[in-house]
Formats: C-alpha cells, structure tokens, sequence
C-alpha cells in the first residue's frame, strides 16, 4: 500500500522522509537531555534539583498501622509520630545512661508523695508508706499546634470544618482536600484530654491495662465513658460518635491552671516519669478528635491512625505507606536548641559542633517504602539514602573483624566516606524454660541442675559468631549495659555459665556440664525412666527454611550433652497458644526495654506476671518467693548502693534458679553517608530527626559522581542486534527462496 | 449471546459464594480472631480486656459460622461468615481490619499494578510472538534449534533471578534506571522501564516456545499447503494465515489475564516498591488482615470469572465460526 502511495503520490515520500528526520531529531534531543543538560543522575529515584537540598532520605520496610498516639505502640510507628508529637520529656540527646530533660515541660515534674492520712511525705519514704503520688507539670507557654484544619476557625470564630454537611465529606479525600489551616496555643488541657483518650476502650491503647493499675480513678473513667459512649451510640446511630471526653472526669487528672496539670499515681511508681516521655502521654487537641469522627471521614482514611496532629518540630503531610512517608517542618514549631553539653567523647566525634544552634536542621524528610533489602541496600550505596541498616546479606560486603575482634568498614565502604556507628540495644534476646514444665522446670534439685547444664551447654558465643555476624554481646543477666544495675568485667560474669580467665569470661567446660547434668539425674544425657536419650522439646514459630540452621544450632548445643532436642515448628499463632496455656517446653523470645529501667527487665520474671495464670509478660512463669519481693523493694528504690545490692541479689536467684539462658542483647550497627551528622544512636529516643543535619551540595556532588550511566553496553546490545539482523535477513531471503518444508 | 453472557453470570454466584466460604475456612483454621487481636494489637502488653473489645469492635465476637443463642435465620445470619461476606456481593469491601477502607485502597493502588502490567503484557505479547513467528519461519534449522534451548534456559530460571539481576545490571552497574520506587504522574515512568524489561525478558522463554508451538501446529495444516500451492511466499503465510488462525490460543491466554493485571504481581511489586495490589495482598496475609485477604481473594474470583467471559466473547470475534448460545 504505501508503494503504491509513494508511486502516486511522490510528495508522501518527501513527507516520510521529513518524519523520520523529525524522529532522529526527538531521540537525539532525548538523548542530550538525558545525558548532558540535567544534572541529575538518570537513577536518581527522586525529583530533580531535591538532593542538594536540606531533605533527609531514608526507607521503611513495615507499613505503620496507627499514627494515634494513644494506639501506637511500635517502633516503625514512633519512627513517624515522635517527630510530630511532644510528650512533656523526652531523653537528653547526647548523655549516657540515658537521662530526662523537659521537651515541652518547663522543667521536671514536681513529684510528691503523700500518705493514707493525706499529708505529704518526703522523697526517701518508704514505698509501703505511700498511698499516692502525685506529679504535677507546667507545660511552657506559647507552644502551638502545627497548621491544620480541625482548628481552622471562620472570621466569627467558629470552627471552619463542623459539622460538615454530607455534600462536604463527600469531597473529601485527604487532609488536603480542606483548604483552610488554623493553629492555637498548646494548653494543660490538652495533655489531660489525652490522658482520657488512653483510658477510652475503643480507642485499644495498649497501655490502658497498665495505666488502669497506676492513674487513679483511669478504671472508673474507662466504665463511665464505655457506658456514655454506648449510650450516644444508640441515640445518634452513628457508628462512631464523638464522645467529649472533657465532660466526663477522671479523679487521677486535674487541670491546675491554663499550663499545669496533675497527675496522681496509686502508691508510688517511680518508673512512671519514664511513661511521660513516650507518646502516649502528648498532647492532643479536642477539636482534632471532634472534627475527624465526623462521619464519613473515617471511610477515607481520614483519622488520627493517618493524620497525626502535634506541636513538633516536623508535620506529616504526606502519608502513603504503599510509597513514601513525607515529613515537613512545622512553620509553628516552638523552637529548640541543640544541646550544649555532653561527654568528652560526643565533642570529639564533632556531636557538639551544632552546639546551640536552633533545630530542626532539615526542612523536609522523605521516608520510601522499601520491602526488599537488595534494593534498600544498593540504593544506600548510590547515596539515595543517608543512612542504612546493615542486613547479613551485605554484612561482609560492608564491615570486617579486627584480629582483636573489632568491626571496622571495609575499603569499599571507606572510599565512600560511609561512617558505621554500633551501639547495644537495650534489649535481650533470651532462652527461656517453661517452670510450669514437670521436666524442665519447678524448683526441684533435679531440674535446676538439667537448667544449669544445658546454660552452660548452649554457647551462645558461637551462636553471635554464627547467626549474628558477631551483632551482639554474650548476657551474663537480663539487664543490658547502659540499664542502671548492669555489671562488667569480673563482677559482671554469671558464675553458673562462665569464669573469669586472664580478664576475660570464658564458658565453663562441657565437662562441667555434663556433672551437672549427672548430679540432676540423667547420666549422659540419659532418661533414667526410659533409658534412652532425655528428650526435650524445643517450641518454636520460626518454621520456615531460612530457620532450619538456627534450629539445627539448637540441636547440636544439647546433643554435646547426650539430650536430644526435638523441634516444635509451627506457625505464630500456635506459639502464642501454647505460651498461654503453658504447653511449651523450651522456646526462645525476645524484649526490647520500654524505658531505661531495671524494673523494665526484671518484671519478665516477676510471679504475679506469669504468662499463663495472668497472661503477663512472664513467658516462663518463673516464680519465685524471695525474688518476687526483692522486685518489688527494687522497683520503688532510687538508682543507688542499696538498689544495686537488691539487683545483685536478684540477679544471683536469676543465675542459680536458670529460669532464662540470658542469651544475648543485640548490636546495632548502622551506617551512613559522610554528608549525614548528628548521628549518633539513641536507643530509647525516637524524636530524633530534630537533631540531624544533612550536607545537601555534598550528596548531590556524590550521587553524580557514583551514579553517572554507563552506555556502552547498551550501544553494543544495539550493535550486536544490527549485527545479526544481516545473517538474518540473509537467511530470510534464503528461506523465501527455498522449497517450503 | 446476551443470554449466554446473563447465564455465565448467574453461574459465578455459586463459584464466588464457595470461593467466599473456602477462604473463610482456610483462614480461620489457620487464625482464630484471637490471633488476629493480638497481631493488631502488637506484642506488648496485650490484655485478655483488650482483645475482647478489639473483637467487639471489628466484628469478630460473633460465632464463626453458626450462632447457636440466636434463632430463626440469625443462626446463620448474626455469624462472622455472613457479616463479613454478604456485603462483598455488593462490592462494598468495608474497612480493613486496621481500620482503612480498603475500597479507596484498592482504587489507589490498582493504577500502579496497572502501569507495569498492562505495557509488560502489551510488549511481551509482541516480542513473544515475533520471536515465535521467527522460530517458526526458520523451523528445522539450527536457529530454530538454539532458539529453543535458549528458550528452555530462560524459561528454567527463577523469577527472582530476572528482578535482582535487572535491578543489579541495569540500576546499578549500568546507572539507568533507580533500582525501585514509584512516583505518581508522568514522573513514574523510569520506574516502571526496568519492571517492564525485565517482566518481559523473564517471560520470552515461555511465552515464545508456547507460540512457537502454536505456529507450528498451524503451519501443517492444509489451508497453508494450500497457500504455498498457490506460491504465496513464507512470510505471508505465516503472518497472513497463520498468525490470524493461532489467534484463538492466543487470546485464550491472553484475554483471560486482562482482569488479572489490576491484580499485579505480588514479587516484582514487592521487589521494586510498587505500591500496586499485589504488595497491596502480601502485606495482608502477613498481617493477618482478614478483611482485606478475603476482599482481594473475592476480586481475584471476580476478575477471573470475567476474564472467562471475556475470552468466550472474543472467541467469536477472532473467528465468525463460533456461536455463544
């Protein structure tokens, strides 16, 4: 046809001829624009011209659920909301132990003690002579909430967004679709209205359970406004009301003027002040709660769980958990400085160079949904995140042991300027019996001494070595170092397990188990009932293949005994089951502290919190008399001589009775680019990006330098194409000619 | 053919309430709403109180298929199984057990399952079968031979291998595309490039040996001796008659997947952080999110029964033959 065309129609073919010298024309220009006029590197995942600008870039791997402060409880959910929302404290950046200062408090809190008379008592009353607590707490003033429309206001003050009419809601799908913003002043009341919210059942907080045993009057609050929320239910037939929470009192909570507020605490609880620097315990306006249970809101997503509300120093303005998280300074942010004193060691890594200085340093923070670690971690390496964690895919690739046991980066990651930063998390990671367990556990001879054997048996150094990367450090008790009550060196060596040789702690023998073991009953690891092996069981969720080593690990530490370990895999849910009615026998789990206290550890083994009799956190059920009430003379006791004589104590009943095998606690190792500082890892705090700066002309010179295209393979791919196109075409012609098969 | 069509339909009813009910009992064999509390709930600090209101709250206080203290035909109705699926014939999803609304969900993440999907089906369908028609052109020669060896070879490796070699060679080593993310709008085009090559790069191995297959069975019958005896060259044969005759497999694969591609794919959505559908239905079955399983899974049977129907309808537009009574 298009023969025919041309020979018809010559001008068709000039016209041709002009389109395709159009078309070359638009690939070249394609080309140079690609190639030389921008200066963005082609896989550079985000927007021209952003890189050198003060953004911070990292990933998420885990979708977070609730941005609800009063519902939030992990820690992908507080990486997002501590950036919004200000508790009255929060940990001191640079200090070790990990110490409170005010956030939005104008100091400490005044804590009084009081007895069952009323009248006040001193600071070194005896816990049993307490009868409340109360913390009072002045917030500064002249804090203000970020931009946004629930305190949007019309010219004569009433609110700009409720009610909203159907119509409205109808064409509302973000927090954005309301064009209006307002602000106000950060009150006592706010911190009060939040407080209630943690009591209100349906909004689930996961501390409401604890709280109700410590605020006072939070139980009955949690009746009273279940009962009236029922009964709006009914009156109003929506499915989600708002209930004003103001109108119902709690007689723990009172507003003392504009500023202070009081909280009053059943008996004394010293832990509770950490409680106030979680997210729990921040400010949320009424107005924000009334204007998001509108209806119809809730069925866009367009709730507490998705749009936080907060007086800090970032805002989220764009939250899309299947993409990216997006993080904005907040123009109402009260302002902060960046700490001024710290140790020694912070003003010789350069963390006191900021000294003074107003933060935030950062003006946005984009935070990109990464499921896959190859991806996260190749794009660190092409400086599209400022920081990473280290997976043990890449761990070889990016950290090596010193002779002396040290990690260091490797070349490739020095040439880079990558810095690596390690800390030990204050969490452990444990072996635990189940005391309930007529083999294993109970406090017969018999069976402390098969605990005793196999702690000693399971070589938890080589299991670091092995499945960690050498991430960790040997627990010789629950507490991790950093938690007030922690020993190292010779004090610190659990004596059951280990021995002090040459300044180091060295497992004890096997031999030495195996006495132990014999002492217990089973000879050579053998069931004197049966005559064969001692079987144990070995309850585990991990099911999967990539578990298979780790399991097979576990065997091979109590074959050393002649025990024979037979694995119970299934899936989670059937874990959980037989931890709460007790049917597990041995099994392994994990606690990541919620504030920096021993009281925090030491309640994973307290009686009274026994997984099966009070599904507690006492997944071993370890119970104990003398050690019950050590913890509770322990948990009222200031960080001092006495208290570290009580942890010692109990520390030793842990050590003799072996409920746990300590295991080990965790290390992190992070990295990150040279253009990233401040970074310093704080283990408790998670409000941090406040005190990170970023060097934006320094990563955007990098991400060109390490990122430019490399073309010839594709101009060879094309080539080798070409190439071939001419055999076949040959060959073509050839086949055409050819008599058909 | 409209009776046909209305027939078809009243014939998924039954498919979708089985489908409905099997996924029902599968899950809760595996997950008591017990189990889904405490996965909601977190870890930490979980109460027995908690739970139960967390129950309350969703729904999932009910009996899960027969409520005994109710009477008449609430035993059947005041159950989890009736609650939490009769509105999903009405395509109203509901909210996810976290408390979104999956409807919006799905109308927001279905456009980037979409955007990879539908130019990987459109260019694979294209180089398939220009490589099968090639194959079967040079039939019997050496080409044809290696061609398919290299075909079998491609068809044996993993899927993974195609995603993490694409994203090392091209994102990395060669710099020309970001290895993962998305962007909406007219900037997500460089993210979808290297899903698009390399869905279609690890598909040629299969799709071109099953269209090879398909030409050659086709190239020996009668009406293409009959054309070479008429001494139409090869090429017309094969892409006049040939092509036009193979249509009907074809588009038996291919129609009956178009439903399907809002779906996505569950590894390269993973892999290359595209917030489509199918990381959408992962990140469900991980959490346990019952309500948005059970949707996804009522789509899927959905989408598939009209990717059924589909192909029967195109069946009598690739060829006038054939008659849907």
């Amino acid at each position: 046809m298009a023969r025919n065309l041309t020979q018809r129609f010559p001008a068709f073919k000039v016209s041709r001829s002009r389109r395709s010298r159009f078309g070359w024309t638009l690939v070249l220009a394609v080309l140079v624009t690609l190639t030389g006029c921008t200066e963005q590197a082609w896989n550079d995942p985000y927007r021209a011209g952003e890189s050198a600008k003060a953004v911070f870039y990292s990933s998420f791997s885990e979708r977070p659920k609730h941005l609800d402060p009063a519902r939030s409880y992990s820690s992908n959910e507080w990486a997002f909301i501590s950036q919004v929302y200000e508790p009255p404290l929060q940990y001191h950046f640079l200090r070790r132990p990990y110490s409170l200062v005010p956030l939005t408090a104008a100091d400490m809190p005044q804590i009084r003690y009081y007895a069952h008379d009323g009248s006040e008592l001193n600071d070194q009353a005896p816990a049993a002579d307490v009868a409340y607590t109360d913390y009072i707490l002045r917030i500064q003033p002249g804090i203000r909430y970020q931009p946004h429309p629930a305190l949007a206001v019309n010219t004569d003050g009433s609110p700009a967004y409720w009610p909203l009419s159907a119509g409205q809601t109808l064409r509302v799908n973000t927090l954005a679709d309301f064009p209006l913003t307002g602000t106000r002043e950060l009150v006592a009341a706010d911190y009060i209205y939040q407080i209630k919210r943690l009591a209100f059942t349906a909004n689930h907080s996961p501390v409401a359970g604890l709280m109700a045993g410590h605020i006072r009057g939070f139980a009955d609050f949690a009746a009273e406004s279940k009962a009236a929320y029922e009964q709006l239910v009914a009156k109003t037939g929506e499915t989600r009301p708002w209930l004003d929470l103001r109108t119902i009192d709690m007689a723990g909570v009172e507003e003392i003027d504009r500023y202070t507020y009081r909280i009053r605490i059943e008996k004394k609880y010293p832990q509770f002040v950490f409680w106030l620097a979680m997210n729990f315990f921040a400010p949320m306006p009424w107005e924000a709660e009334r204007f998001y249970q509108q209806p119809g809101l809730d069925e866009k997503n367009v709730n507490l769980h998705w749009y936080p509300i907060g007086t800090g120093p970032f805002m989220l303005t764009e939250n899309n958990p299947n993409l990216r998280m997006v993080l904005v300074r907040n123009p109402n942010f009260h302002g902060e400085r960046y700490p001024s004193d710290g140790p020694q060691d912070a003003r010789e890594e350069g963390l006191l160079d900021d000294a003074g200085r107003p933060m935030p340093f950062i003006d946005r923070a984009v935070y990109s949904l990464e499921n896959e670690a190859i991806p996260r971690w190749n794009k660190f390496l092409q400086g599209y995140y400022d920081n990473s964690g280290i997976g043990s895919d890449s761990f070889d690739q990016a950290v090596q042991f010193g002779s002396s046991g040290e990690a260091s980066l490797t070349e490739s990651m020095i040439e880079k300027g990558i810095r690596l930063s390690t800390a030990i998390e204050t969490s452990v990671f444990y072996t635990g019996f189940n005391m309930l367990d007529p083999v294993v556990g109970g406090d017969s001879e018999r069976a402390r001494l098969l605990r005793q054997a196999i702690a000693i048996a399971m070589d938890f150094e080589e299991f670091i070595s092995i499945f960690q990367n050498g991430r960790g450090e040997v627990a010789q008790s629950p507490l991790p170092p950093g938690i007030f009550g922690y020993r190292d060196g010779e004090q610190g060596v659990n004596p059951i397990t280990h021995e002090w040789l040459n300044g180091v702690a060295r497992r004890r023998g096997i031999e030495q188990a195996q006495q132990l073991l014999e002492k217990a009953g089973y000879a050579g690891g053998r069931d004197p009932q049966s005559g064969g092996p001692l079987i144990l069981y070995y309850d585990t969720p991990a099911a999967g293949p990539d578990s298979k080593a780790t399991l097979q690990w576990y065997r091979k530490q109590l074959a050393k005994l002649g025990i024979e370990l037979v694995i119970r895999a299934t899936d989670y849910n059937r874990f959980q089951d037989k931890m709460l009615t007790g049917t597990a026998q041995i099994f392994s789990w994990g606690w990541n502290a919620d504030y920096p206290d021993p009281e925090n550890f030491f309640f994973l083994l307290y009686g009274p919190n026994a997984k099966v009799e009070s599904k507690g956190e006492n997944a071993a059920n370890f119970s104990n008399a003398e050690f019950d009430e050590l913890f509770v003379r322990m948990k009222d006791l200031p960080n001092g001589e006495e208290r570290q004589a009580v942890i010692d104590r109990m520390v030793g009943i842990l050590r003799e009775e072996s409920p746990w095998l300590f295991g080990f606690f965790p290390k992190a190792f992070s990295l990150h680019h040279a253009w990233y500082k401040n970074a310093k890892p704080h283990l408790m705090a998670n409000n941090t990006l406040k005190y990170k700066r970023v060097d934006g002309p320094v990563r955007a010179a990098a991400q060109q330098a390490w990122n430019r295209p490399v073309l010839w393979p594709v101009g060879l791919l094309l080539g080798l194409l070409v190439v071939s196109l001419i055999p076949a075409i040959r060959g073509f012609r050839a086949r055409e000619r050819s008599r058909a098969l | 053919m409209t009776a046909y069509i209305i027939r078809r339909l009243l014939y998924a009813l039954p498919i979708l309430i089985g489908v409905n009910a099997l996924t029902f009992v599968l899950f809760f064999v595996v997950n008591s709403p017990d189990d889904m509390a405490r996965m909601h709930l977190g870890s930490k600090r979980v109460t027995d109180a908690a739970i139960q209101s967390w129950k309350q709250d969703h729904g999932y206080d009910r009996p899960l298929l027969v409520n005994t203290a109710q009477q008449g035909a609430a035993v059947f109705t005041d159950t989890i199984l009736f609650e939490k699926s009769i509105r999903l014939f009405l395509f109203d999803f509901g909210q996810s057990d976290s408390g979104r609304d999956i409807g919006h969900d799905i109308s927001q993440r279905m456009w980037p399952s979409l955007a990879i999907a539908v130019p990987t089906l459109l260019i694979g369908l294209a180089v398939n079968i220009t490589f099968a028609l090639l194959l079967a052109f040079f039939r019997a020669t050496y080409l044809d031979f290696w061609g398919v060896v290299l075909c079998v070879a491609m068809m044996s490796i993993s899927g993974l291998f195609y995603i993490i070699g694409g994203q090392f060679l091209v994102g990395k080593v060669l710099n020309l595309v970001p290895i993962s993310g998305y962007d909406t709008g007219v900037n997500a085009w460089k993210f979808i490039v290297l899903p698009m090559i390399v869905g279609v790069v690890g598909g040629i191995g299969s799709g071109t040996r099953w269209y090879r297959t398909l030409f050659l069975e086709e190239v020996h019958r009668d009406y293409v001796r009959s054309a070479r005896a008429k001494g139409v060259s090869e090429h017309l044969v094969l892409f006049r008659h040939v092509l036009r005759n193979a249509l009907i497999p074809i588009l038996t694969g291919v129609v009956v997947v178009l439903p399907l591609l809002f779906i996505g794919s569950l590894l390269t959505e993973s892999f290359f952080g595209i917030p489509g559908l199918g990381s959408y239905t992962i990140d469900a079955i991980n959490s346990q999110d019952f309500a948005i399983v059970r949707a996804m899974v009522f789509l899927g049977a959905v989408l598939y029964i009209l990717g059924l129907l589909l192909t029967d309808i195109s069946y009598t537009i690739a060829d006038p033959r054939v008659r849907l009574d």
